[in-house]
């Protein structure tokens, strides 16, 4: 028995086994931060230094202008100052949707499961459906009616479609985790005369706040990833990051500036990636979450 | 009992801006574009009926036909890539190793990114001139050949690399908390029995993982019919129309070519086909939960 058992003592002895396991895990590691460390060191280098073709090499300078260029300077067609307003449209963009959808999500979690109205469940399949649809046959007509109340092309309009879209998904984990809330807490506030918000504030929302912050992290890179949403309904003057990222990179006349594009496409992850690094524990648990119970 | 109403009152109103968005939003505009579906619209909506015409002119399409076969190859590579590379790594980590929490880190970041980042990485290391390709030839290797993304055979699987690359570590985080909550009897009666390691994983875990990994893949599943972002930023739908997929190419009929008719008639095919999809899933969900006897 020389196989090392899960919940044993770690191994103490050097086998075939376990050589092949690391150097599965290493190979798999190596794929996994190549992309990372080759966008840094793209956009670490100068252009005579790409044009050498060789991706994997560090660069022979620490050059930051690549990124200075990126944040202020590179150009999307023909307008040149760089992602920076991209950056404060996602925030602006982001922000607000997260703390509306996910209060509405908790809104609607405490009343599907403790207080089940009329049509409770009808609301509830029917929410969990439109989650499961393409964006795209929803595309037209929300832009039409979005543009018939004078929200097309706005920051408040992108905010409400985020809202809206991100309703299944905030709804479906508030309402798995309120229905482990045991029913006779909320009786017992109602025996004392709460009503449906004072029990809500009060009670349940304190005993959510695990939810509330896995929920909000998903939330958050789930709308500061978007890029469809954005395209359509955001308008030219509040693009998020990553509609901007892929016009200064995709659309550039010229020759590409793969340092600048590379120093963007970093500055545009690093929000997320910040977020991830962080609080992994909360996204891995948000993620598992979501998964196994959608 | 008036108190009662009362009280279902409030909630009844608090999900009220929801039934909004689930009616009007979700059910309304779904309605509104499949009767678009059935027009001649092309710039603006019209009202002249012709039935299933804009269908046939679909399904005539080359493009729409070639983008069909493209989402398909990349979805069973993408999901069937992520799954197995996910287990791998879950049941790797899995074996009491060293720095655990730093390889689960590093398997799972690219998650936490966008598509369009992830598209645009892996554009600039499939570079053919300025890439992986011309390193590896500067080393020596004058043969050395990783044009994917411009090669019209190759370029669905570019897109395939970088979605594995991005979605392995979502399999991993959910079949990592799988193993972990299988009971450790099991283990040590397979290991008395004298049964390779190897082995129990794959007649022992790998079983028990099964709706674990089946939810992972229906939530991969989900995000290959929406597949739209990476193709835009790795591909652009080229070379030719080698990654075009449906997603795109409503996208570009819908506010490009001012093809209402047939783009509505695309997105009507791709609700369908996410019902035919997801049907027989959650009918099998219904009837384990039905026949637990809960809810």
């Amino acid at each position: 028995m020389n196989q090392p058992h899960p919940n044993g003592p770690k191994p103490a002895r050097i086998t075939a086994g376990r050589i092949g396991l690391y150097t599965f895990l290493v190979a798999a590691a190596l794929f996994f931060l190549l992309p990372l460390y080759t966008m840094v060191v793209t956009s670490l280098k100068s252009m005579d230094e790409i044009r050498l073709g060789q991706i994997f090499a560090l660069p022979a300078t620490l050059d930051f202008s690549a990124w200075v260029t990126a944040w202020s300077g590179a150009c999307m067609g023909t307008v040149c100052v760089g992602i920076r307003s991209g950056f404060w449209n996602s925030v602006a963009i982001t922000v607000p949707a997260v703390a509306i959808s996910v209060f509405i999500g908790a809104v609607n979690g405490y009343a599907l499961s403790l207080w089940r109205p009329r049509g409770a469940n009808a609301l509830f399949g029917l929410l969990m459906a439109g989650g499961l649809i393409p964006y795209q046959i929803f595309l037209y007509p929300m832009v039409r009616g979005m543009a018939n109340i004078g929200l097309y092309n706005s920051l408040a309009g992108i905010i409400l479609v985020h809202v809206i879209f991100g309703l299944p998904l905030v709804t479906l984990l508030f309402r798995n985790y309120f229905v482990s809330v045991p029913e006779e807490l909320c009786k017992a506030a109602r025996v004392d005369g709460a009503g449906f918000w004072r029990i809500f504030f009060e009670i349940m929302l304190p005993i959510a706040v695990p939810m509330v912050v896995v929920v909000s992290m998903l939330q958050f890179t789930g709308i500061w990833n978007d890029f469809l949403l954005g395209l359509v309904f955001a308008g030219r003057d509040n693009l998020p990051m990553t509609v901007q990222l892929n016009n200064i990179v995709n659309t550039t006349m010229g020759e590409r500036t793969y340092n600048v594009n590379m120093a963007a496409t970093i500055l545009t992850a690093i929000v997320p990636l910040a977020i991830y690094f962080l609080s992994g524990r909360w996204f891995v648990r948000g993620i598992a979450a979501g998964a196994v119970k959608g | 009992m008036p108190v009662k109403r009362k009280r279902n009152l409030s909630a009844t109103i608090a999900l009220l801006p929801t039934w909004f968005a689930a009616v009007v939003v979700f059910i309304g505009t779904m309605a509104w574009s499949i009767r678009l579906s059935f027009t001649n619209s092309t710039l603006f909506p019209s009202s002249t009926y012709v039935g299933f015409a804009q269908y046939s002119k679909l399904f005539a399409s080359a493009k729409w036909l070639a983008s069909l076969q493209n989402v398909l190859i990349f979805g069973v590579l993408y999901v069937s890539g992520c799954l197995v590379l996910g287990f791998l790594l879950a049941a790797a980590l899995d074996r009491k190793i060293r720095l655990e929490s730093a390889f689960r880190t590093i398997f799972l970041y690219p998650y936490a990114m966008s598509f369009v980042v992830t598209g645009l990485i892996w554009q600039w290391m499939l570079n053919p001139t300025l890439g992986i390709q011309a390193s590896m030839r500067s080393l020596g290797w004058e043969g050395f050949v990783l044009d994917w993304v411009v090669n019209r055979d190759m370029a669905i699987y570019a897109l395939v690399l970088a979605g594995v690359w991005q979605g392995a570590g979502l399999v991993m985080v959910i079949a990592l908390a799988g193993i972990r909550g299988i009971e450790a009897e099991q283990w040590k009666a397979a290991r008395i029995d004298g049964i390779p390691v190897w082995r129990i994983y794959v007649s022992i875990i790998l079983p028990q993982l099964g709706p674990a990994l089946a939810a992972a893949g229906m939530l991969l599943a989900m995000g290959v019919i929406k597949t739209y972002d990476i193709v835009v930023a790795m591909t652009n739908g080229g070379p030719g129309n080698a990654t075009e997929v449906p997603a795109k190419f409503i996208m570009d009929n819908l506010f490009g070519r001012q093809n209402l008719g047939l783009a509505t008639a695309g997105a009507t095919v791709l609700v369908l086909g996410v019902i035919i999809a997801v049907a027989p899933f959650r009918y099998a969900m219904h009837m384990r939960n039905q026949a637990k006897g809960g809810a």
